[in-house]
């Protein structure tokens, strides 16, 4: 079942991502570990850590472009599942500390001794075992979404009104999380990790092995997010993107397809938080910050929302050149990254593998019609590939787009 | 002690100007006096400042002053005192009838008099006497005032014989409290502690109040029983003051929200664009006002005063320009993909706050107040800031003016026609890109006077802007879209409940709390407060 499940996601696209990413998945750190230092193809222990953030950012922008590239649901506030996951696995990795902190409590975090609490919350407890915490990680987030998003479908708020109340969400989070006496470390955040599982967290091969683990999360979330896409299922979420009341009147239920894709978007973005903690080796509130949750949206866009791995493509593409530029040109990185929103929403509403797609099937097209005989050329991909494609963005030209243009909500 | 040291000062004023006049007559008497204070021990000073209460002359208020703050010397070289001043290592002297300097003195060379916690309160019931004559009203008022706080008996004997004489009714207010704080710390009859408490009680005030637990858990019987009475009085009175002053807060963070969202409101209702920039568009409002001062500052600074003025329509121009820029440039591209146009203006509002940043520096700039903006005053037990009070007007001001271009001007009837149905509009033949460009502009634009009046009381950095967006979006949704009023409303509501919830759960846990019930708010009526009916909704 399982397997029949995750095999219908299987296609010449699917196939080259995932080689593409065992490839990465075994050479990062067979080369960190294997290769010797001074050899060229020696990777650095930092490295394999800012590759293993990017991985982790991948999996959110896959989270994201899940609701919203298949859904509809733009997302402002995604980050802020991303930092729950975080905390729970960041509140695991405290109580692996023991007496190992500053001063050397062997249940409360520093933290706590410092403000003086006496005894552990309640909800901290269970987080010095990790199946229980792994499960927080899952659990939290996917709660949080499922009563948020029970609310907002059911009343059906859609469209910016959405969006706007998810960044409400995470600002809210993120005031709540900078105060002392929530109990999560306020302003500083949890930091100072010992290790994880038992393995030193600063170590070579925990570092690896953190990246690998982040690379096969991304995958299986891949494999998920494909199969849901290339279902019956996946068809329904794309018809309420593009005709939400239409589906509503055919007779599905749209608000439980929405409040699904939604709470299991919030679960993978914790997972990807949960691994994106012990590698970066801190999580405070400054996670929350509405503007992350923007630009994860930013690096969807850019690769192409709707295709699953354009967001991943996107993620690593924009992150890259933010590690590159801050160090080279800090001053640059924000005009670039605004520039970056202008540009990508005007000139490339389609993300680079959306247009890519485009110019793709376009030749083929141009090809098929040139030679008839020729048909063997897989005719699949051509009709899956522009039903991937979102359809409600009309090309950027102000006399179309005008009729109506006069409410904040989709047409329907 | 801040109200004692004012005492002081006015003292010093009076004393400046009578002085002279006094000085051919009775000067040589007076500094024999002060100059006795050099000799003896306490009790003999105590009888030599009763001689110099006895002159009855303000003259000798500035000494008394000075020995009760410890700050009277005499020189040991010839016995003369002195209103010395520690400067460095040596004492500046002053003399204490004149005022006038009269050159330092080593540590060695002069000695304090010194005082004990009877003399002082002897001196203060002294001064108090003294100046209750005083012919500037304030004196006396700031005397009655020094008795009230000293709660001294001795002063009675004063006091009533300045209450026959005083004419202003103020002063007299002002005696009649602090006769009755007096009585209630005297001995006397029972009859006239009652009279006292019922003046207390009608004074209402923090001072009355803590007077009155004083004199409740002191006495007994009849004044017992009128204190307790007249505490519960005063602490009824003093919650709905308080009351009022969380409504005044509220409505205060009302008028800034109200401002911040009310360009937004036209945006947002009137053309469906989601401007992320907004708050970007209220920081250049407040640069606009920096560099307007510093300008003035360096060529003309005689025109302070008037700098927000100059700054309003600079503000409004530089600001609209830049929205209308942006409409042209990038938004009339994306109309119809809502979503879109969220995240053009979110790069829109990096770019200008990255911008401001490479050419003001990322640091807080100093906007400065105009005296007509700085200071505060007393509404019955309120405390009232003019920048505050400002803001409040201005913001009002901003939207009746709103309002008026909107409803009377031939602008505001397209602007209403596009907003209600678009096509209909366009084939009446208004030109509705115009229109859109224009009123993004005016949206703008009101954004960047928002910016000059929040100029004078935020932080001038880059992020101005950024702690605004949210908020404004929170007022313009709750209030309903395309509707002023629905601002208005929700913004004034936002910012009485932000002020209301944070005595009891702190300024963060109350946003916190405003925040949830905005979500759930929306839940309920996803269209807001005031949400627009009939075919423009459905269309």
């Amino acid at each position: 079942m399982m397997t029949s499940f995750l095999f219908r996601a299987m296609d010449a696209r699917a196939g080259v991502f995932l080689a593409i990413m065992a490839a990465v998945i075994i050479l990062v750190p067979a080369g960190n570990l294997l290769v010797p230092h001074g050899s060229p193809f020696h990777v650095p222990t930092y490295a394999v850590t800012l590759m293993g953030k990017y991985l982790t950012y991948a999996l959110l922008a896959l989270a994201v472009d899940l609701v919203w590239g298949y859904c509809g649901i733009l997302s402002l506030g995604h980050a802020a599942f991303f930092a729950l996951g975080g905390y729970a696995m960041g509140m695991y990795l405290m109580r692996q500390i023991g007496t190992r902190g500053v001063y050397g409590d062997p249940t409360l975090p520093d933290f706590m001794v410092f403000l003086n609490w006496q005894e552990l919350p309640w909800y901290w407890y269970g987080f010095d075992m990790f199946w229980f915490a792994a499960l927080m990680v899952l659990l939290v987030p996917g709660l949080i979404a499922f009563v948020f998003g029970w609310f907002a479908f059911r009343s059906r708020v859609t469209g910016v009104y959405l969006s706007i109340i998810t960044q409400a969400l995470t600002y809210a989070l993120l005031l709540a999380f900078f105060r002392n006496d929530m109990g999560f470390g306020g302003n500083n955040g949890l930091t100072d990790f010992k290790d994880i599982l038992g393995f030193d967290i600063q170590a070579d091969t925990t570092r690896a092995g953190l990246f690998a683990a982040s690379g096969l999360a991304l995958v299986l979330s891949y494999m998920i997010c494909r199969s849901i896409t290339r279902s019956k299922l996946g068809k329904v979420l794309v018809a309420v993107r593009d005709a939400e009341s239409r589906i509503r009147f055919l007779g599905y239920r749209v608000e439980h397809y929405k409040l699904f894709v939604w709470t299991l978007s919030a679960m993978m973005a914790g997972v990807a938080g949960a691994l994106y903690v012990p590698q970066v080796g801190i999580i405070n509130p400054g996670e929350f910050a509405p503007a992350n949750s923007i630009e994860v949206v930013i690096w969807v866009a850019v690769g192409g929302r709707g295709t699953l791995v354009g967001a991943v493509l996107g993620a690593v593409l924009v992150n890259f050149a933010k590690t590159w530029f801050t160090a080279a040109l800090p001053e640059i990185w924000l005009f670039a990254l605004g520039g970056l929103f202008v540009f990508v929403t005007l000139f490339l509403p389609k993300g680079i593998l959306g247009t890519l797609n485009d110019g793709w099937s376009a030749l083929r097209q141009r090809r098929n019609s040139s030679g008839q005989e020729d048909g063997t050329g897989g005719p699949r991909p051509q009709a899956k590939q522009s039903e991937d494609a979102p359809a409600s963005t009309p090309p950027p030209v102000p006399a179309m787009s005008r009729a109506g243009a006069s409410h904040p909500q989709p047409a329907e | 002690m801040s109200n004692l040291k004012s005492v002081f000062v006015l003292l010093c004023l009076v004393a400046g100007l009578v002085s002279p006049a006094l000085a051919q007559s009775d000067t040589a008497s007076l500094r024999s006096l002060v100059d006795a204070l050099a000799k003896g021990k306490y009790a003999e000073t105590e009888q030599q400042i009763g001689a110099l209460v006895a002159t009855g002359d303000p003259a000798v208020a500035p000494a008394l002053q000075a020995l009760g703050a410890g700050d009277l010397y005499f020189r040991k070289s010839d016995a003369q005192v002195f209103i010395a001043k520690k400067n460095g290592k040596r004492f500046t002297l002053t003399d204490p009838l004149t005022l006038e300097a009269e050159g330092d003195a080593g540590k060695r060379e002069i000695k304090k008099i010194k005082v004990n916690n009877k003399l002082r309160r002897v001196i203060r019931a002294a001064l108090g006497s003294l100046t209750l004559m005083a012919s500037d009203p304030n004196v006396r008022v700031a005397a009655a005032g020094a008795i009230f706080k000293a709660q001294d008996p001795a002063g009675i004997d004063a006091l009533e014989t300045a209450l026959a004489a005083e004419t202003d009714d103020n002063v007299r207010l002002a005696m009649e409290q602090a006769h009755a704080a007096a009585v209630l710390n005297s001995d006397l009859d029972e009859a006239q502690k009652l009279a006292a408490v019922e003046t207390l009680s009608e004074m209402g005030n923090r001072e009355a109040l803590s007077l009155l637990i004083g004199v409740r858990s002191n006495s007994e019987g009849a004044v017992r029983d009128a204190a307790t009475h007249a505490v519960e009085k005063i602490e009824k009175s003093i919650a709905a003051w308080n009351t009022a002053q969380n409504i005044w807060y509220g409505v205060s963070l009302g008028s800034v929200l109200l401002l911040a969202a009310i360009g937004l409101a036209i945006t947002f209702g009137v053309m469906g664009v989601i401007n992320m920039a907004h708050g970007e568009m209220v920081m250049i409002g407040a640069y606009t006002t920096f560099v307007v001062q510093e300008i003035i500052r360096t060529s003309a600074p005689g025109l302070f005063d008037y700098s927000l003025f100059i700054a309003l329509p600079l503000a409004f121009l530089t600001a609209g320009l830049i929205g209308i820029a942006i409409e042209r440039g990038v938004i009339r591209w994306l109309y119809g993909r809502p979503l879109e146009t969220l995240l053009a203006t979110w790069g829109i509002s990096l770019i200008l706050q990255q911008a401001v940043r490479s050419v003001f520096g990322p640091t807080n700039r100093e906007v400065g107040n105009p005296d007509w903006m700085s200071g505060a005053f007393e509404l019955g037990q309120m405390t009232i800031t003019y920048n505050r009070m400002w803001i409040v007007v201005f913001a009002l001001l901003v939207f009746a003016g709103l309002m008026l271009v909107l409803k009377k001007t031939p602008f505001g009837l397209y602007t209403r026609a596009v907003t209600q149905n678009r096509r209909m509009a366009a084939s009446m033949g208004i030109r509705t890109p115009w229109i859109d460009a224009l009123t993004f502009g005016l949206g703008s634009g009101i954004a960047g006077i928002a910016g000059v009046a929040l100029s004078q009381i935020d932080n001038v950095s880059p992020n101005l802007g950024q702690g605004y967006i949210i908020d404004s979006f929170m007022v313009v949704v709750f209030g309903g879209v395309g509707n002023l009023w629905g601002t208005l409303v929700g913004a004034m509501t936002l910012g009485v409940v932000n002020k209301f919830l944070e005595p009891y759960a702190g300024a963060v846990l109350g946003k916190i709390f405003v925040l949830v019930f905005i979500i759930l708010f929306i839940q309920k009526r996803p269209r807001g407060l005031f949400a627009l009916k009939g075919r423009a909704v459905e269309a």
